[in-house]
């Protein structure tokens, strides 16, 4: 049954994963996400879960693909550094084509950085800190209700597509608190059902089959080349089916900033702010960042005087708003990193001064 | 007429491409005999990490899958959290657990995770060419270490099973060598105790069984039988470590 409650964004990530079906977590204590894996070692249980506090991010996303690859689901969440120590199981997972949701409650960086909230994360997630030609599709929540939605629906798509999926919230998601409307429990599958639907799923053959493998070498390169044409048809079909974004005044605006997560919060105030001053300005609010919206762009005036990436990061998605641009209007930045957010009004006098410059 | 001896169906029919005179071939049999023999076959699950033995999938018949290297602890843990009621080992080298997977090992006898780990010892990096691993010997060279290891640059070797025999939750860890066909026997008998404790529910096993790379010793394959008695076992005492009064 649906459950309207106010929740700390952590714990309302950690509950709707185990409304999804999530049936095993792997985690690992670093701050601002600390409070899911607190929360499933109470919860995950009471659900007929597992939960298990690995000794590194490296050994839980191991977990995670050794509990995934026998079809029950799993979930993973750390935060920026942990995330950069999965990298190895997240590439390993794409190529042996293994579903996991992960959750990457942001911060600031580079190292070991600080712990206030951050989205310099953006290359990470979107272009792969892991080796190979591989894509994780990224969901990039702005609210507590909106994380709780995308966690619960990543499920079904990492299912579907056989292949990681992660949701990128900042530290700020994870720590305000929210009313929330929580989604109904999903019908817990049984054992032969999950296999019945992962027929590709490690259980023991039985003495009834073939034994089955689960691999990422491929030592004949031309073996290699052809796994990797067949990932590249599902990222195809992920960059046709899942671009996701929102879109407000871009019919009319001198200004179309481009922003997610928290910083579209910000980029929202600033907008009316803005307004008061005579200035119009809209926004595309990217909800995936891989595949990127390029199509989001094409919505922009032909009047618009200027695209403004507006970021918690020096402008890493800068570079996909240039490429979907192409070169139609001019791209600027606005940015704060390090763990440093700019209020509405700093935002709001930093376009206008870009406004005038370009005017 | 009375069979004698048959080739396990624990084992596919397809011929190995480990080098001549390699002591897998016999790891391998050993495992899948005891799999047979117990009749878990069927309801089993390995992993296998990098290094020559990445390809033992090829070659036992049940279900596996490959692991990144020194990582098949945590993904064996992953493994038998989700299904309780499997039976679940992981096939590692001494390069993969001794060195790059030395904290999935220690992490998962710590929490006393219920899988076997057949840890093959052969004193150095096979796959890759014969680099020194933590377990080479004294004076013994790789390719990384071409005068010889010496104990000032690289330290002394690593005894696994003295190390993970402190740890509450191996409540197995037994060395055995596969030599001579006496101490082939004794290995099997390893191999079947630990899958037992698992079997039991009583904690995690690991059997540690002293092997040869001929190829990477530079010795033929009988020399190198006669190279792991006389250098191998001196360091790497045989024996029992832990054992649960059950499986005794």
């Amino acid at each position: 049954m649906e459950e309207k409650k106010l929740m700390k964004g952590n714990e309302a990530f950690a509950e709707a994963a185990i409304r999804g079906g999530c049936h095993l977590y792997f985690g690992y204590p670093i701050t601002p996400q600390n409070e899911i894996p607190e929360y499933m070692s109470r919860e995950l249980s009471k659900h007929g879960g597992s939960f298990v506090q690995a000794e590194s991010e490296l050994a839980a996303v191991n977990m995670a693909y050794g509990g995934a690859l026998t079809g029950h689901n799993v979930f993973l969440s750390s935060s920026s550094p942990g995330i950069a120590l999965m990298q190895e199981g997240i590439s390993f997972m794409c190529s042996a084509e293994i579903p996991v949701v992960m959750l990457n409650i942001s911060r600031g960086g580079p190292g070991v950085g600080g712990i206030q909230p951050g989205q310099a994360d953006y290359r990470q997630a979107t272009k792969g800190g892991g080796n190979g030609d591989y894509h994780v599709p990224v969901f990039a929540p702005a609210s507590v209700q909106e994380s709780v939605d995308l966690i619960y629906d990543a499920i079904p798509i990492a299912e579907r597509y056989r292949n990681p999926v992660m949701i990128l919230a900042d530290g700020m998601l994870g720590q305000m608190m929210e009313p929330v409307t929580l989604p109904e429990h999903r019908a817990v599958r049984s054992e032969a059902e999950l296999l019945a639907e992962k027929p590709w799923a490690l259980n023991g053959h039985g003495d009834k089959r073939e034994r089955m493998v689960i691999q990422s070498l491929h030592l004949k390169p031309e073996e290699l080349e052809a796994h990797n044409m067949h990932l590249e048809e599902k990222y195809q079909s992920m960059r046709k089916e899942l671009p996701k974004y929102q879109i407000k005044n871009c019919k009319d605006a001198e200004i179309v900033f481009v922003a997610f997560g928290t910083m579209s919060r910000i980029v929202n105030e600033a907008i009316d702010q803005l307004k008061t001053e005579g200035i119009t300005a809209g926004l595309i609010r990217p909800i995936t960042l891989w595949p990127f919206p390029e199509a989001a762009f094409d919505e922009i005036d032909p009047s618009t005087k200027v695209v403004i990436s507006t970021e918690l990061a020096i402008g890493q998605m800068m570079e996909d708003v240039k490429s979907a641009v192409a070169g139609r209007f001019p791209v600027e930045l606005i940015y704060r990193t390090g763990g440093m957010v700019p209020t509405p009004m700093e935002v709001a006098r930093r376009a206008k001064q870009i406004l005038e410059a370009i005017r | 007429m009375k069979t004698v001896f048959e080739y396990t169906r624990g084992m596919r029919p397809v011929t190995t491409t480990y080098c001549p005179g390699c002591t897998h071939g016999i790891a391998h049999r050993l495992v899948m005999e005891v799999l047979v023999e117990k009749g878990l076959l069927g309801d089993t699950i390995g992993v296998s990490p990098i290094g020559c033995s990445i390809l033992s999938h090829d070659y036992m018949n049940v279900d596996m899958c490959e692991s990144a290297h020194g990582r098949a602890p945590a993904v064996a843990s992953g493994i038998r959290r989700a299904l309780p009621n499997k039976t679940v080992f992981t096939y590692q080298g001494d390069g993969d657990l001794a060195s790059i997977g030395a904290g999935e090992i220690i992490h998962a006898a710590h929490r006393g995770e219920l899988f076997t780990t057949i840890f093959i010892n052969n004193a150095i990096y096979g796959m890759t060419g014969g680099q020194m691993a933590p377990t080479t010997l004294i004076g013994q060279k790789s390719t990384t270490g071409v005068d010889g290891r010496k104990k000032e640059i690289s330290g002394m070797p690593l005894r696994i099973s003295e190390l993970l025999a402190t740890i509450d939750g191996a409540v197995f860890v037994e060395r055995v060598a596969l030599n001579t066909p006496a101490n082939v026997r004794k290995a099997k008998k390893a191999i079947e105790k630990a899958f037992t404790v698992q079997q039991m529910g009583l904690g995690f096993g690991l059997v540690e069984v002293l092997s040869t790379c001929p190829t990477n010793w530079g010795l033929s394959p009988v020399d190198s039988m006669t190279w792991l008695e006389e250098n191998m076992i001196p360091y790497y005492p045989l024996g029992n470590f832990r054992c649960p009064e059950e499986v005794k």
